[in-house]
């Protein structure tokens, strides 16, 4: 009787929460939310909300409160609107290892930070697919730099960062061999392996560096957080399958009551780094840095790094039990307590650190994971949250000493406390969260005001658009003592973790131009009277200029079938927002889209005789219209000068040539 | 429940509408665009004055002509400005620089390349030139520096010693 009436319960609980969302979801919205995100015209926005976009491998920039997409920064995937990837000179920041890779799944964020505190210098990216971090410069809102993990698949805890950004980090969410690879997949527990890869970061320049590699048993690591304040030295990892199942996971690694929370004492890691205990590994991977004063960018092969064995360096990994599966595993602002989420667990551990120093100390130890010490579970846990809801994933804090969790089954933000660990509020999402977001929810600092839900499923939410439908994000306000829903908006590709920023932190540095006088690409062309075309053997360089409203040369003969052309614009202008476009007719790639000051070369290989068109694409004056040039394509071995320019230099009749 | 909402929005909408249009972001817009948002700020003071809008007010001639202004102004002139301007009275996409030195005071050229927007928007002479070109010159980010050294180029241009 008693199951049956906690069935009804539920059952009841389900009903109200569907029919709250079906019928009238405004009615979760208080009567003032309007007025809480609205932004008035020619107003800006209190926060820059930096959004993973998941599967379109892209970062996307939002306003907040209001919700309005400002841009969308182009990362690990080509993007023909701007000819990142397609350009010649972009194109090395897609190369890898293994080739061009123009596309890649991108999930987490990290602002930089200075003690703790977010600084507004540089966003962190990561490369789930094919591993790699990023990144990005907010000065320019462009990729600066991407690095190439080996030794990894699935570079899924990554790119969260230290708390005077010394390290980014990258783990493995697919073991796999280190070494010889070419192994029987049923070999797992013997050649699989995890690693744990500190990337560090040049306080100046920003410039990434594979630090070490901790070599760590095969397993999943899930996500990862850095200590802070007392735990500042110490990474923490979440991992599951830490059965070492090979197929079927979702049953095989499900099995254990308790899966891991992996410790690794990262200060103790760069001792043995400089004490020589680090082993060089032959490997392969590639570097790739922008430079803003060429517009280019350069990709170097790298062919080694230093990896650290915790089974025989003693001090450096500890294991802390955790149920189950654990997804999340967050740090509070205080540095002390560190949140296991786990997927299919019942309650929410949090872990002391201060219990985790003294456990160590006196070796509270409940056994090994292939040599490395695992901790007596209730020594080093603080308390757990009962029945918080269904499927914890990821916790976030605010200001007041307060976290919240998102619940993918049960479709719920759940507010606590962190003291007593008593439930305070919980409010649903529409529908199945994954990642929450306060503002500095990851620092020693949380803005807090906030937390934004980016849920999984989006179903009703909006006018329907075919089966494929945009992602839902929903803002509630954490100000009062409840939470309340504020705002209802789509983004593109899946958002995964995301990252907020107040805006003045950004904003005021945020270049207008680059300064044509400090441009260095080897094929500007410095003002009109430079602007020319070349040939060497079957390659044809245009150096053209862009301002409003004409392109420099816009007639172009002499070209032959067989030749490759090279479009090197450069774009006069020093004025804000004021970039030229370039295209040509049946270009096999994009159009360009020049900044003021910059130059960007575009690859065009004529395919037939005739004469091709080329115009810029991006609206710039009342005579944008006007910016338009012809290229006349002759036969192989036809008797066309080489002949270029504009207005006089081209106006003469000429005799058609003879074929 | 959309009644409530709606008036929200309105009264919003009224709230901020009476702020004015001073807001920071009409100070930084300086492309097209920001037609509007200086139309809308206030009713254009048209200076008559022939020192056109803007910082310099008294410029000092120097002579004879100086060669460090002038190597800066000649660079300048070939990436900056070449692409729309001749050295001749004819016009391309702007006028031609023959004679400019003397139908402007040596204030007017230098407001005039350093505060593109507004001597566009508000400066009776730079107005009636947008008129004739109906191309907005490019604000092309000089400093006041780069701004000497172009009246110097122009200068020599038209023969002054």
């Amino acid at each position: 009787m008693k199951r049956f009436l906690g069935l009804f319960c539920i059952l009841g609980a389900v009903a109200s929460i569907q029919g709250c969302k079906m019928k009238n979801a405004g009615s979760v919205v208080e009567g003032d939310a309007a007025s809480k995100v609205y932004v008035a015209p020619g107003k800006y926005d209190e926060l820059y909300n930096f959004v993973s976009g998941g599967f379109n491998g892209q970062v996307s920039v939002y306003g907040l409160p209001s919700g309005r997409l400002l841009k969308i920064i182009p990362v690990f995937s080509v993007n023909p609107e701007s000819g990142y990837g397609y350009s010649e000179e972009s194109k090395p920041m897609l190369t890898t290892s293994q080739g061009f890779v123009p596309w890649d799944d991108q999930h987490h964020l990290a602002l930089s930070q200075t003690n703790g505190e977010q600084d507004g210098r540089w966003l962190f990216a990561n490369a789930n697919n094919s591993p790699r971090i990023a990144r990005i410069d907010l000065k320019s809102f462009r990729t600066a730099e991407i690095l190439e993990i080996p030794n990894s698949a699935g570079n899924h805890s990554s790119p969260f960062i230290t708390e005077n950004t010394e390290y980014t980090i990258a783990g493995t969410r697919f073991s796999v061999p280190v070494g010889n690879e070419d192994v029987p997949v049923s070999s797992f527990k013997d050649n699989f392996k995890s690693t744990a890869s500190f990337i560090s970061i040049d306080k100046e320049s920003g410039r990434m560096k594979i630090a070490f590699q901790i070599i760590l048993p095969g397993m999943d690591l899930d996500l990862s957080r850095a200590g802070k304040g007392p735990s500042h030295g110490w990474f923490f990892f979440s991992t599951y399958n830490t059965e070492q199942a090979h197929t079927l996971l979702e049953v095989n690694a499900s099995k254990k009551d308790k899966d891991y929370i992996v410790a690794v004492n990262w200060k103790k890691a760069e001792e043995y780094v400089k004490a020589g205990k680090g082993k060089k590994l032959k490997t392969s991977y590639v570097h790739n840095v922008w430079n803003e004063e060429t517009h280019s960018a350069v990709s170097t092969k790298e062919t080694e790094v230093i990896t650290l064995d915790p089974a025989e360096l003693k001090d450096l990994v500890y294991m802390i039990p955790c149920p189950k599966s654990p997804h999340g595993c967050d740090v509070d602002p205080s540095g002390e307590y560190i949140v296991g989420s786990g997927k299919l667990a019942a309650l929410i551990p949090v872990f002391s650190f201060s219990k985790l120093q003294d456990a160590i100390s006196k070796k509270q130890f409940e056994g090994e994971y292939h040599n490395i010490p695992v901790l007596d579970y209730t020594k080093v846990l603080y308390g757990e949250v009962q029945k918080p809801g269904l499927g914890p994933l990821h916790t976030e804090f605010d200001d007041k000493g307060n976290a919240y969790t998102s619940f993918f089954i049960s479709s719920e933000i759940v507010k606590w406390n962190l003291k007593d660990l008593k439930i305070l509020d919980r409010v649903p999402t529409f529908y199945s969260i994954g990642h929450l977001m306060v503002p500095g929810g990851d620092t020693r600092k949380p803005y807090g005001k906030y937390v934004m839900a980016y849920n999984k499923i989006t179903k009703d939410r909006y006018l329907p658009t075919g089966p494929e439908l945009a992602q839902s994000a929903q803002l509630y306000s954490i100000e009062g003592d409840k939470m309340k829903l504020l705002l209802d908006f789509p983004t593109v590709g899946e958002p995964h973790y995301a990252q907020a920023i107040p805006a003045e932190k950004v904003r005021d540095k945020s270049i207008k131009i680059f300064d044509i006088f400090k441009n260095k690409n080897p094929y500007v062309t410095m003002g009109e009277k430079n602007a020319k075309v070349t040939r060497k053997g079957n390659r044809v360089d245009v150096y053209m200029t862009a301002i409003r409203s004409h392109l420099n040369p816009d007639n172009i003969e002499g070209v032959f079938l067989g030749d490759t052309v090279y479009f090197h614009v450069t774009n006069l202008e020093q004025d804000w927002d004021i970039p030229h476009g370039f295209a040509i007719k049946h270009a096999a790639s994009a159009e360009l889209l020049i900044m003021p000051g910059e130059t960007a070369t575009l690859k065009y290989v004529p395919t037939r005789v005739g004469i091709v068109p080329f115009y810029c694409t991006d609206f710039c004056s009342a005579l944008h219209q006007e910016m338009q040039g012809y290229l006349r394509v002759s036969p192989r071995g036809a008797k066309v000068p080489l002949k270029f320019g504009i207005g006089e230099s081209v106006s003469a009749p000429t005799v058609a040539a003879a074929k | 429940m959309d009644k409530r909402f709606l008036y929200a929005i309105l009264s919003f909408a009224v709230f901020f509408g009476s702020c004015g249009g001073s807001s920071t972001g009409d100070k930084t817009v300086q492309n097209e665009s920001s037609t509007a948002a200086a139309q809308e700020a206030s009713a254009p003071a048209a200076a008559a004055d022939d020192k056109g809008i803007g910082k310099f007010k008294d410029v000092q001639l120097t002579h004879p002509l100086d060669e460090g202004m002038l190597a800066k102004g000649t660079q300048i002139f070939d990436v900056k400005c070449s692409s729309c301007h001749k050295l001749t009275d004819e016009k391309l996409v702007g006028p031609g620089w023959k004679g400019v030195t003397d139908r402007r005071t040596p204030e007017w050229i230098m407001n005039f390349v350093t505060n593109v927007d507004e001597m566009l928007d508000k400066d009776p002479e730079a107005k009636a030139m947008l008129e004739l070109c109906m191309v907005r010159m490019p604000n092309q980010n000089l400093s006041d520096d780069d701004a000497r050294a172009i009246l110097e180029y122009m200068r020599k241009n038209d023969n002054k010693k």
